[in-house]
């Protein structure tokens, strides 16, 4: 019986495992040095904020794997040996394989700061980092002030998480408004009124320099580009992840700044394939990046390759973009592409529209000559994925999607709908003189037309 | 704040100590005419009992239930033996000992509490209230921002199984087991709520009206809790509403102000077979002997049940019974809300679950039917099993233990909705409609779904909510009372509570949203 090894027991490979189970009958076997089982990485925030229990970030219950005939094996993998296909484990101990699959995930950004390896000095991603945590920040008391460095989700969501203990925080952002790389200004800056509504010190513009030592090796103080020295007992890194493939700089596996792979996740060697965060396309699909550290394309990878290996090859091919995030009480979903001014392109322009006194606002992104619909960023507003993703397909124009947008609402009962202001702004700003056409169950629920898309109508 | 808080805790422990005190304390002193009026009113026969109470118990002080109880239930019982034993058989007295201490305790209460209702009131419900509230409305400002915020639930006593929540598991099953099998020991409790009874049905207060206030005033309490936690959330601040208003003037107001019209107690919204009881004979000769507003009643009960409910669920799902309209549900969604997280989502309690249900539904329904074929046979047997001992069983078990003691006592362990889930025949019908043919449904965005199962942990009914969320499938299930709370919890927006077209409500999604393959080429595949 063929032999998949899987590398890794996050989202990718445990999809890809799942898959390969449903369509076959190969001998799995999972290794993983995190972990005994599977677990939402995105969830451990909740654990600290005693949202929840360990064991409720865990999608299966633990007879799942026994009952799936999937083996786990708990071990840090060393090297990967192509040749005789073999993995050498921490201790010693060797694996052979028929099937080799790469879903080491990613690791911290650090940077070099002087004192990035002191105590109380962490980042959030790993069970370790959250069991870190509990012991340097268990309350107030013995956590004064935190400093957290990185404007990015994880960053915020730290800042979240501390601040549930009521514990101080300071976040130093590199940016002049929080994650404005990827946000358009006005988002940007009604997070950065939010963070600051939560009584998180936001400093922006701000960087690290240095983390000061206490005389037992502990961190104790900051210094920033500023000039400030900031005294605190922990220091949260979160800027950014890379992919976590250390263990395979002499496997001779092609390496960029994750495993290469083809659109079939296939790496330069046979048999070999990577997917989820540590995977690198060689050339970004779309307008995505080569390396997406996102939950969902994890998830992707897993199930086609789970198709590629048990005999039918198919190709990675991820939709219209699509990703959520929860910034504090704000939630956030985007469908398709909007762009930070910083990053945008000449032929982009964005309509905004913001709430006069709530945290709600929207910005749709659409091309300047065609008017052609390029996506929705919505803040407070939740959305419904299949019409953006139709509308996406069908290559509609914004025009029409700002007059269906009743469709597209997905609020629970009763909340109030902004629909009919964000159009009168968007005719008063577009020179329109659309109306909202009310929501229709008929248009949600009639088939998408992918095969021929639809010009804007 | 905080100190508002702890100050708002100490009042309420008190109001509270002060209430479990009650019971055991008190004077009762029963004057021989008040007997006599007993004795007339409960046709009591034996000479026995009468003449032992008359020597050992009227005219003498008794201090608390405690005393006075064995008195009356030890002559009860010496009578009846002696009766049996002599085969005076219309002697015999039926009504219980315990009971009947509660009847003599009733009229005969003498001390400082049966003559100082009102303060008693106060230093009981008023500082329970006044306590709960100072404990509650402090959070408009402690919660910080509105939304969802279950900060700390997992690292408090109260809310993750500590000592707090094993005393109030003990207190609330203590309270139960009181109510149904000691009522002689509510007898005080009684005298508190008297002012409130009399002016609404115009009879003092029995002790299923101190059960019927107590409810009220408890899910008024923990809605305000609920319209704080839940101020973002228009769905549940509605439900919230709604289900109150139900309580209280549908199961509280209006069948106290019928009795007060000489019309029979009915509650409206209590539909068969959760209302078990509405075919017993009593129930039925009752309303039969009512005239219009009896007959009105009984088709009504039929409608409700044959026509209403499965035509409401229809449209709306379970939800509109379960979580907007029902008393346990009312219960449940407010007093219940803080141990929600406690339901277990394994598949073993799914399994159990699906058993039990179905059992005591089974049970209902043919209980049931041996009770009108009783009803309109007039014989006391279906196939040699008496009908009267299936419904005593009926009402032991499932209405006031399963119910009552561990529907609501075991709250803080097992979830809030222990009943629902797993005993409601109510709810298992309604599930059944809810499942096959039904407009509700919960849709899920499986996309955006980050399986970090905040909704499965909130799901009250122990449902796996991620694993229909991560897979992208809509999530018709029996048991879904649609609460909404799946929906608040998550952090993606990926559920959302629908009543749409019946087409597509089931969708099991092969591929996942995101994921573009040409579905021809993937069917021809296959």
């Amino acid at each position: 019986m063929e032999h998949i090894v899987i590398i890794g027991n996050g989202i990718s490979g445990v999809t890809a495992a799942r898959h390969i189970r449903k369509l076959s009958d190969k001998k799995i076997t999972i290794v993983s040095a995190e972990t005994n089982y599977f677990f939402s990485r995105t969830a451990l925030m909740y654990v600290y904020m005693g949202h929840m229990k360990f064991e409720h970030t865990q999608p299966y219950e633990n007879w799942f794997w026994k009952k799936n005939r999937i083996e786990l094996l708990k071990g840090f993998v060393t090297s990967v040996n192509h040749e005789d296909k073999t993995l050498i484990l921490a201790e010693g101990k060797e694996l052979t394989y028929d099937k080799l699959i790469i879903a080491t995930g990613s690791k911290p950004n650090k940077f070099g700061w002087p004192g990035q390896d002191l105590k109380g000095v962490q980042g959030l991603y790993s069970k370790q980092d959250l069991d870190q945590i509990e012991e340097n920040a268990p309350n107030k008391e013995v956590c004064n002030r935190a400093v957290i460095v990185g404007g990015g989700l994880i960053g915020i969501e730290l800042a979240e998480m501390l601040r549930s203990r009521k514990i101080p925080v300071t976040f130093l952002v590199r940016e002049n408004s929080f994650w404005n790389g990827v946000l358009p200004s006005g988002e940007s800056e009604m997070i950065n009124e939010h963070i600051l509504e939560h009584h998180i010190d936001l400093k922006l513009e701000t960087n690290l320099v240095e983390i000061l030592s206490d005389e037992n090796g502990r961190a104790k103080a900051i210094t920033t580009d500023k000039g400030e020295t900031i005294e605190c007992n922990v220091v949260g890194l979160t800027a950014g992840v890379t992919p976590n493939i250390d263990f395979l700089k002499d496997s001779g596996i092609e390496l960029g700044r994750g495993v290469k792979v083809n659109r079939l996740l296939e790496t330069n060697i046979k048999d070999i394939y990577a997917i989820g965060d540590c995977a690198e396309q060689h050339e970004g699909i779309g307008n995505r990046r080569p390396i997406e550290a996102v939950w969902y394309t994890g998830r992707m990878m897993g199930e086609t390759l789970a198709q590629t290996i048990c005999g039918k090859p198919r190709e990675y091919n991820p939709g219209h973009w699509f990703n959520s995030a929860k910034f504090l009480d704000i939630e956030y979903q985007t469908y398709g592409w909007v762009f930070s001014e910083r990053i945008k392109k000449e032929h982009e322009n964005h309509f905004h529209w913001r709430h006069a006194s709530e945290k709600i606002c929207i910005t749709v992104a659409y091309d300047k000559d065609s008017k052609k619909f390029l996506g929705i960023n919505t803040f407070g507003i939740r959305m419904r994925h299949e019409m953006f993703d139709r509308w996406l397909t069908e290559e509609r124009g914004v025009d029409y999607v700002m007059e269906y947008l009743k469709d597209a609402n997905f609020d629970p009962e009763f909340y109030s709908h902004y629909e009919e202001k964000i159009l009168s702004k968007y005719n008063s700003v577009m020179n329109t003189n659309l109306s909202p056409k009310k929501k229709s169950w008929k248009r949600i629920f009639s088939k998408p037309t992918r095969s021929e898309p639809v010009r804007q109508s | 704040m905080k100190a508002i808080q702890n100050i708002g805790l100490v009042i309420f422990l008190i109001g509270l100590a002060i209430f479990a005190a009650v019971p055991v304390l008190g004077t009762y002193k029963l004057d021989q005419n008040t007997f006599d009026e007993i004795v007339k009113e409960k046709n009591i026969k034996s000479d026995v009992f009468i003449q032992s109470i008359n020597q050992n118990v009227v005219g003498k002080d008794f201090n608390g239930m405690l005393s006075l109880s064995p008195a009356i239930s030890s002559a009860l019982d010496a009578a009846n033996s002696q009766h049996r034993k002599n085969k005076e058989y219309k002697k015999v007295i039926y009504t219980s000992g315990h009971d009947m201490a509660a009847l003599v305790g009733k009229k005969s209460g003498a001390g400082f509490i049966a003559q100082n209702k009102g303060l008693m009131w106060f230093l009981t419900f008023g500082l329970g209230i006044i306590g709960a509230l100072m404990f509650i409305l402090p959070n408009v400002v402690l919660l910080g921002k509105k939304g969802i915020k279950n900060d700390g639930i997992y690292h408090e006593s109260a809310t993750n199984r500590g000592w707090i929540a094993w005393m109030v598991f003990v207190f609330l099953v203590s309270f139960y087991l009181v109510l149904y099998f000691r009522p002689e020991f509510a007898v005080n409790w009684t005298f508190l709520v008297d002012p409130i009874s009399e002016s609404l049905s115009g009879n003092p207060a029995g002790h299923w009206f101190v059960y019927g206030f107590m409810y009220c005033t408890v899910m008024t309490v923990m809605a305000v809790r609920m319209y704080i936690k839940y101020r973002h959330n228009v769905y549940q601040v509605v439900r919230t509403t709604s289900v109150l208003f139900f309580q209280i003037v549908f199961a509280f107001l209006i069948p106290e102000i019928m009795v007060r019209l000489q019309m029979p107690y009915y509650d409206f919204k209590n539909a068969f077979p959760l209302d078990y009881d509405f075919f017993f004979q009593w129930n039925l000769k009752s309303l039969l002997d009512s005239g219009g507003i009896g007959l009105f009643i009984l088709v009504w009960g039929v409608v409700l049940t044959l026509v209403i409910v499965p035509v409401m669920v229809y449209f709306f799902g379970k939800r509109w019974y379960c979580s907007w309209v029902c008393g346990c549900g009312g219960l449940a969604e407010t007093l219940g809300d803080p141990y929600r997280q406690h339901s277990s989502k394994s598949l073993f309690s799914w399994k159990v679950e699906r058993w039990l249900i179905h059992g005591v539904l089974l049970f209902a329904v043919v209980m049931t039917g041996m009770t009108l074929y009783s009803f309109f046979t007039e014989s006391g047997t279906v196939l040699g099993i008496k009908t009267q001992s299936v419904q005593n069983t009926y009402s032991l078990l499932i209405g006031a233990i399963f119910a009552g003691v561990i529907g609501t006592g075991f709250y803080p362990i097992f979830g809030n909705r222990v009943w629902c889930r797993f005993g409601c025949p109510l709810a298992a019908y309604l599930g059944f409609v809810q499942r096959f043919k039904s407009r509700f449904r919960i849709t899920t965005n499986g996309g955006q779904c980050i399986s970090c199962g905040n909704c499965s942990t909130y799901c009250e009914q122990g449902i796996d909510v991620r694993a229909y969320a991560q897979k992208g499938e809509n999530i018709v299930r029996s048991s879904c009372v649609g609460c909404g709370v799946c929906s608040a919890v998550c952090p993606r927006g990926v559920l959302k509570l629908e009543n749409g077209p019946e087409e597509g409500r089931i969708n099991p999604t092969e591929v996942l949203l995101g994921n573009d393959v040409n579905l021809m080429e993937l069917v021809n595949k296959k």
